[in-house]
């Protein structure tokens, strides 16, 4: 496998008539990531991970995976990647075994005989001859991972895999998402939940409207939001005056009963001696972290709601 | 094993855990049987309006030719059609085509399997019901030797060889049927449209063929083809027939599978 990195997109476009799904995408997904692709639905993150795929065509620009572009290389460029978009999809009169015997005779090599293995990790082993007409939800999601997997992939494509799923079944798809990232494979999985790539992944790109408004280390961005400090007292008025002529406390405002600031800890440290001295008594005086949702919130609020509707039918 | 011939077994596999393909064989296996069991059932001759109808209560060998004249209008293109028009539109609405193309296989292996896949079929169906009907004939009126359409008399031996060929020259414009119906099911993306589309096309195929004016380029039409056959029965054989439904037909499949080809090879696989 090349020095190249596993995902590398360059001014990704996709175009549907004068809908721009997907618009001048740059995305770098690193070895060892568990990247995390985030928009709200319709953003073209599906359109995204369809064109790395090699599924669609991208209109401008280039997908490469390993240095591999599908559109070029067709399906080696697919070598060491396995995933699924929009849930995994099987042939439901076919029993889940015969499903991944399909699919391990369309990889060749010795796929067929990682089978019973890959079922037993994603724990259907014993239903493995029931007709995956007759699965639920969360099995067809488990058995989209083992069918991924009999491609012993160094890259997964995983297309909101916990959709639809209860909340064990979240909470087992994440822990082998944690297990299969510590055996070395790189994933890029895309979400709307912020949970699930708070918990998960260390780097992440935001998705908005078809272009990424952020793309870096989480903790970077949860960082960006950092400084500001919430202070709670008995005398509102008094507090504000002297925090706005406090040295290196900044954009001072009353929010909802407390007072907001951008300050760093040393003016902090100030600030709660000058406001002993003044006798101002304080109940709290807390850092304010930004949680995800908001960053998330803000940097794809949306203020074109019958623009963002008409786009969200197209693109999914 | 090659990478198309995995595609083509797993082809098979999956036209062989679906009711529809039971549906198309059975509909093919059971017709010459209830036909067989209807002329049994009434008296005197006939049909004698068809091609070796006259013939058919003198031997069981003249069954499935009279079953092939009337299952060329409509009966063998529908149940063609079920099959052909379905194979790749089932896959597009399942989503499973994503599944097979995130594989290690080109887009051009899959096709060729499902093209194999799709003319095996059509091979199968000409071949048991030919197959069927002899049996069904053979079984009510006895083997004999056939009466040619020259009015010879035709040894059983050489009449059974006589119907293999008939039943192979016959594939061939059932093959034009499956090419197009496949080229729908690549195009449309809608198993019913494409079944009912390939249909449709077939018995336009046939109507052009009887409508006054047309005995110009009657000789070309797919239509016409299913009766090359009939060149097997003269004595001595006439090969034009069967020559003209080679090249004929050849165009008829090649046409539409190029398109098929094309547009399985660049299209985007998204959601339904």
């Amino acid at each position: 496998m090349s020095d190249a990195p596993p995902v590398a997109a360059r001014a990704l476009v996709k175009r549907y008539g004068e809908i721009v799904a997907v618009d001048r995408v740059d995305l770098t997904v690193e070895r060892g990531d568990v990247f995390g692709y985030l928009g709200p639905n319709g953003a073209g993150k599906t359109t995204s991970l369809r064109m790395l795929l090699g599924l669609i065509r991208p209109t401008e620009g280039s997908a490469q995976l390993f240095g591999r572009d599908p559109v070029v290389d067709g399906a080696k460029a697919l070598d060491g990647v396995a995933g699924f978009v929009e849930g995994p999809r099987f042939y439901p009169y076919l029993s889940a075994h015969k499903n991944l015997r399909l699919l391990a005779d369309y990889d060749g090599g010795d796929a067929r005989a990682q089978i019973d293995e890959v079922l037993e990790l994603v724990e259907l082993r014993e239903r493995q001859h029931d007709h995956v007409g007759a699965y639920s939800h969360g099995m067809r999601q488990r058995l989209g991972i083992a069918a991924s997997l009999l491609r012993s992939p160094q890259l997964l494509l995983l297309d909101e895999p916990t959709t639809g799923l209860d909340p064990s079944g979240m909470r087992d798809m994440r822990d082998l998402v944690r297990r299969l990232s510590a055996e070395g494979i790189t994933v890029l999985l895309s979400s709307h939940l912020l949970t699930e790539v708070e918990e998960l992944c260390n780097r992440v790109a935001i998705i908005r409207r078809g272009r990424i408004v952020y793309e870096g280390r989480l903790e970077e961005l949860l960082a960006t939001a950092g400084g500001g400090y919430r202070l709670r007292t008995a005398e509102l008025e008094r507090a504000r005056m002297l925090c706005s002529a406090q040295a290196g406390v900044d954009d001072v405002r009353v929010i909802e009963g407390e007072l907001r600031f951008q300050a760093d800890e040393d003016a902090v440290a100030a600030l709660s001696i000058a406001l002993g001295q003044a006798r101002i008594g304080v109940t709290a005086l807390v850092p304010q972290t930004a949680s995800l949702e908001d960053l998330f919130l803000g940097l794809t609020s949306d203020d074109d709601e019958p623009a963002r509707a008409t786009r969200e039918a197209i693109v999914a | 094993m090659t990478a198309v011939a995995r595609v083509y077994r797993w082809e098979i596999a999956k036209l062989l855990a679906q009711k529809r393909t039971y549906l198309g064989l059975g509909a093919a296996v059971v017709v010459p049987i209830i036909f067989v069991v209807v002329l049994v059932i009434q008296s005197g001759n006939g049909p004698t309006d068809v091609p070796l109808g006259r013939y058919l209560r003198d031997t069981g060998l003249a069954t499935p030719f009279v079953v092939l004249f009337f299952m060329s209008i409509w009966g063998l293109p529908l149940i063609t059609a079920l099959v052909a028009g379905d194979i790749v539109a089932s896959e597009s609405h399942n989503g499973t085509l994503k599944t097979i193309l995130t594989r290690s296989r080109e887009r051009g292996e899959i096709f060729a399997g499902k093209l194999l896949a799709t003319f095996s079929y059509t091979v199968v169906l000409v071949f048991a019901m030919g197959l069927v009907g002899a049996l069904a004939g053979t079984i009510a009126w006895g083997l004999h030797p056939l009466t040619s359409l020259s009015g010879t008399t035709v040894p059983v031996g050489h009449s059974i060889g006589l119907l293999a060929a008939s039943l192979a020259v016959y594939v061939l414009p059932l093959a034009g049927i499956a090419a197009f119906g496949l080229m729908l099911s690549t195009i449309t993306r809608n198993s019913a449209a494409s079944v009912v589309g390939t249909l449709m096309w077939a018995l336009l195929m046939q109507l052009i063929g009887v409508l006054p004016g047309t005995e110009s380029f009657r000789a070309y039409l797919l239509g016409t083809q299913f009766e090359a056959w009939h060149g097997f029965l003269r004595t001595p054989a006439d090969w034009a027939p069967v020559v003209r439904a080679l090249w004929v037909c050849s165009l008829y499949i090649v046409i539409p599978l190029i398109a098929a080809y094309l547009v399985f090879l660049r299209r985007d696989v998204a959601g339904e």
